[in-house]
């Protein structure tokens, strides 16, 4: 759904339980039936972690990658940007934001919520 | 009534190539090289291999080997899964095809150019067609291409909840260090570890740093096994496989499991932990030694909980106490660990498993080391050993 400037979490149809990352039957009541809920974008931070090295070509170091708790329930690992090495912490609020890349790609990425 | 895995098979025989970081060969030549020394180590022909056994990530195919060595006719050959969780998998397999009787010599097998040849975290391209590429896709597209970069998710939070500081991972890193002094084979040989040192490496992904991450290696590691009753009249005395088991857990992913309520702790292992002792029928008073998976210095600190050794919380206790260290209370990768010695994806830290059984460790502690406890990758479906004395 990033495509659409938003973001989803797989919701299985019949017992209406959410599941990340997505698959194809419901692991609680075996439903193949699922539909996609609109995440609020709210989370607080689980876990981080900061990459200095290797750099891979087509991102910017220190690259911040959060494990977010969603406010939904479901977590989701994404990047912290607009935020430095030494601001990220555990239990901090975050907000998602869509991300475009130069060719069109979009990606869901948080930035701190007092901030957004 | 099944067969009980206790006491039924053993390890006759271990063999090794050199560690390098340029083999100059094919990993097949480095997998035929180790599977042979495993054979003369045993005493045995490689004709009389009726079983292989390797990893899914190994290049080279159980029928490419047997060609290679000359081997026998083969009623069991299988790989296992999930990188280097798949170490003790391995044997475990082995000791049922024997147990069995589905084969009589089996040798599991490692063989890899991890240096020279494809590297870890060189991340994935082309067409996502699998559900293991989908289910990387979710970390890949932002950057967590290194296996370090998983592993930091849990051991940050880990480290944050139990006030694990930078200082208890070097003294791993740095224990792990000092037992690679003493071996020739150890990439660590020679090059001491100082606490200044490691503080002041490389950041890669915190919060670990360069010392906290294992060798790449080119080498390959081979383990034979063979009866309980077989082994006792062969060449070298017999490591006696007390226990072995596989483990995945509820949430289990491939490095990757960060969808469990709680991210402070190794379920899988624990699970391969309760299976093992419960098998073998011994606890961890009974471990007199371990060579405890180590790809990153965390993961050691985490299974001391995992298997026992400890209370939740408590195994920088243990680390700071020097419990890993060769006159401590659990002497740990006497080899010097993936960590030190190499990269073979947890095959030679059986192979060293073996080593302290027999009695002839470059890090042999100085007292009655009768069972060693072994574990393959962490954070992955995993698995656990137990070997004794016969
Ligand atoms: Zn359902």
């Amino acid at each position: 759904m990033a495509n659409k400037d938003k973001l989803g979490i797989q919701r299985c149809t019949d017992c209406k339980a959410l599941r990340h990352p997505p698959r194809p039957m419901c692991g609680e009541c075996r439903s193949l039936e699922w539909d996609a809920v609109e995440a609020s974008g709210n989370g607080t931070i689980c876990s981080y972690t900061v990459l200095t090295h290797p750099r891979f070509p087509g991102y910017d170091y220190p690259l911040i990658i959060v494990l977010v708790d969603l406010a939904e329930g479901t977590r989701l690992t994404s990047q912290l940007v607009n935020c430095t090495p030494e601001e990220v912490d555990f239990e901090l609020p975050v907000v998602m934001t869509i991300q475009q890349d130069a060719d069109g790609f979009k990606l869901p990425v948080f930035q701190l919520a007092e901030r957004a | 009534m099944p067969v009980a895995l206790k006491n039924e098979a053993a390890v006759a025989g271990i063999g090794m190539t050199d560690f390098s970081k340029a083999s100059g060969v094919s990993e097949l030549s480095l997998a035929a090289q180790c599977v042979v020394a495993a054979c003369d180590d045993a005493g045995l022909q490689t004709s009389e291999i009726d079983g292989l056994v390797s990893y899914t990530l190994d290049s080279s195919d159980e029928i490419e080997v047997a060609r290679a060595v000359g081997a026998g006719d083969l009623s069991f050959f299988s790989k296992v899964n999930y990188g280097g969780g798949a170490a003790v998998g391995t044997i475990a397999q082995a000791a049922m095809a024997v147990a069995t009787g589905q084969a009589s010599t089996v040798v599991c097998y490692r063989a890899m150019n991890g240096r020279s040849g494809k590297r870890m975290g060189q991340g994935i391209s082309g067409d996502i067609i699998t559900s293991d590429l989908v289910h990387w896709s979710w970390y890949m597209t932002y950057g967590m291409l290194i296996p370090g970069s998983w592993i930091a998710i849990i051991a940050n939070k880990y480290m944050h909840r139990y006030g694990v500081t930078r200082e208890d991972l070097g003294r791993v890193a740095i224990s792990q260090r000092n037992h690679a002094l003493r071996n020739p084979r150890a990439w660590g040989y020679g090059k001491a570890l100082t606490m200044e040192q490691y503080l002041a490496s490389e950041p890669i992904a915190f919060p670990l740093c360069l010392y906290d991450f294992c060798q790449e290696t080119d080498g390959g590691v081979a383990i034979l096994v063979t009866s309980a009753e077989r082994a006792r009249d062969l060449r070298c005395k017999p490591a006696v496989i007390r226990g072995v088991t596989q483990a995945a857990t509820g949430g289990q992913e491939q490095m990757t499991s960060f969808y469990r309520d709680e991210l402070e702790s190794l379920p899988e292992m624990e699970m391969a932990a309760r299976r093992v002792y419960a098998q073998a029928g011994l606890g961890p008073d009974d471990i007199d030694a371990a060579c405890l998976y180590d790809a990153f210095t965390s993961e050691v600190i985490m299974q001391l909980e995992s298997f026992g050794f400890c209370d939740r919380g408590e195994g920088k206790e243990l680390v700071r106490e020097g419990a890993l260290d060769i006159g401590g209370r659990l002497p740990n990768n006497t080899h010097g660990g993936l960590i030190s010695e190499a990269y073979v994806h947890g095959m030679n830290n059986i192979a060293e498993g073996v080593r302290l059984i027999r009695g002839d460790s470059t890090g042999q502690p100085d007292k009655n080391v009768e069972h060693v406890l072994v574990s393959s990758g962490v954070g992955v479906p995993t698995g656990a050993i137990i070997l004794g004395k016969d």
